[in-house]
């Protein structure tokens, strides 16, 4: 890695934009992404969340606009940018008719890497995967399927990995165990960009969200940056009702551990979000 | 093309082969509808037709093997399509492999799938009292047809794979093509065909194909066949090889 690489961000997102026929999706996207940060992508359905993914991924190209992905260009370097990232998620699929093993195996040979079998043993063990590894995909649950898919793009340490919407259509338990995945991932030093329709989400593992929203980013900052947008918080103090999630996860005997706080800041003047 | 290309390609070959292999079916029903259409033709409508000297299961043959290989391209398109589908595609895509590995490693699945078919019903005609004296160059010869028509046919899969809506879309090509043997020299001899009808049949690439492997196995001068036959493959695959990587290279651009 070259001294201009280390000073640069690990994603340089500078006046994107694409359209589908008549459709504007992108009008003009900027962000940037700095190195070993989580970076939440947030944004309603048709936001165009995927359509930044693919870009910065090399699968679509912008119709304008730059986009620099560990210091090179996705339009002029792609294969450089490809040696640079993993992409997981939303339209990333595992191979359902290969066992967890031999899809780690598959991308540890396509990445070229020495050991491709010791490198998916390995990774069986830490994402809990290692009594799965001799089954079939198909068979596997909703967050088994997504711990694999992670672990799939560890696969290299690859410095930059992108999680297209790691959540939508998991139970909250797989929920919390993706998220776990994403917090080793993230701790390791790789920086993550990840797009997310949950708002939770992104305040849970994001250092810093941008907010996607008709083709542009209408807001970008840290939560609490992000939070002082809004009117002076005023502390009200609610009885603690457990939720529904919270109720759900005592009864199945998950130890996720995201307590709902006591004290609900809001900067409404009712609390009628509480429940 | 890049260094990965030969590894690339070796690696996803691996996968897809595996693919078929835990879902036998998919082979297996390639070759049913042939050594079905060979049972109900040799032993229900053959005894009417009138093939000269040749016993009506070597006449047939060529024609079923055809059949056999544009059924088969079907499940060519539906893995390309499923692929597509699922996501995988773009995994690899946004990997830093020779891109275009993806598409190698699904015709050299095809090609495999379908010589393995082929096989299956060669035994089947066997057994129903297909018989050569040829030699191992002639075989070679019609191995050699063969294994280009089918080349020929799975890069017109590719390109039915890559631009279907559905999965239906995907594998419905291949009906046409499965019925093309029907109006040629496979089940009946051209002669008795009615005038335009005739010149479609004798002019259409399946007749040249047919009668060229037929003359090879029974040790019969090829004559021209043989270089018409090759002449279609060959074309048949050179355009069909050109749009698909054209249309592959519009689908990841």
């Amino acid at each position: 890695m070259t001294a201009e690489q280390v000073k640069s961000p690990a994603i340089r997102v500078q006046g994107l934009e694409k359209s589908y026929k008549t459709l504007r999706v992108l009008r003009g996207v900027d962000f940037d992404v700095a190195r070993g940060s989580i970076f939440a992508l947030l944004g309603s359905n048709g936001a165009g969340k995927t359509t930044v993914v693919k870009i910065l991924s090399t699968l679509l190209k912008a119709d304008a606009g730059t986009a620099r992905v560990n210091g090179f260009d996705v339009a002029a370097q792609a294969a450089d940018v490809r040696e640079s990232i993993s992409l997981t998620g939303q339209f990333a699929a595992v191979d359902e008719i290969l066992t967890g093993r031999e899809n780690l195996v598959l991308v540890a040979r396509l990445r070229h890497l020495k050991e491709p079998g010791r490198i998916a043993d390995d990774l069986l063990r830490r994402f809990s995967l290692a009594d799965a590894g001799a089954r079939r995909v198909a068979t596997y649950s909703g967050g088994m399927r997504r711990r694999l898919d992670i672990a799939m793009s560890l696969i290299g340490d690859p410095p930059i990995v992108f999680l297209d919407e790691p959540t939508t259509g998991l139970d909250p338990q797989a929920r919390i165990e993706a998220w776990q995945a994403v917090r080793e991932l993230a701790a390791q030093g790789t920086t993550v960009l990840l797009t997310t329709q949950y708002l939770d989400e992104a305040e849970q593992l994001a250092d810093r969200i941008a907010i996607l929203h008709e083709g542009r980013i209408i807001v970008n900052g840290t939560l609490t940056e992000l939070k002082q947008l809004l009117p002076p918080a005023k502390v009200e103090y609610v009885e603690k009702q457990p939720t529904l999630e919270d109720v759900f996860l005592t009864l199945v005997g998950a130890d996720g551990g995201v307590a709902a706080p006591a004290i609900t800041t809001t900067s409404a003047p009712t609390s009628k979000e509480q429940r | 093309m890049t260094r990965h290309f030969f590894g690339d390609t070796t690696v996803l070959l691996g996968r897809s082969l595996r693919h078929i292999t835990r879902s036998v079916d998919t082979i297996i029903t390639t070759a049913i509808t042939p050594i079905a259409m060979l049972l109900l033709f040799v032993y229900v409508f053959g005894g009417a037709i009138n093939t000269g000297s040749v016993s009506y299961v070597n006449y047939l043959l060529p024609g079923i093997l055809l059949i056999t290989v544009a059924s088969g391209i079907a499940y060519t398109a539906f893995r390309l399509f499923q692929d597509m589908q699922s996501g995988i595609f773009e995994r690899f895509q946004s990997m830093p492999i020779a891109r275009s590995s993806v598409l190698w490693a699904h015709v050299l699945t095809s090609l495999v799938a379908n010589l393995i078919s082929l096989v299956v019903v060669v035994l089947a005609a066997l057994l129903m009292g297909f018989r050569s004296g040829a030699g191992v160059a002639a075989w070679l010869a019609v191995a050699g047809i063969l294994i280009l028509f089918t080349l020929a046919l799975t890069w017109l899969a590719v390109i039915a794979g890559l631009s279907a809506k559905t999965v239906d879309g995907a594998s419905a090509f291949s009906y046409p093509l499965i019925f093309l043997p029907f109006i040629s020299s496979a089940f009946v001899p051209t002669a008795t065909m009615p005038g335009p009808v005739r010149w479609f049949a004798e002019n259409q690439p399946v007749t040249s194909i047919v009668n060229a492997i037929r003359h090879l196995y029974t040790q019969q001068p090829v004559g021209g066949d043989i270089w018409t036959a090759l002449a279609w493959c060959v074309g048949i695959l050179v355009v069909a090889y050109v749009l698909a990587t054209g249309t592959y290279r519009r689908k990841i651009a």
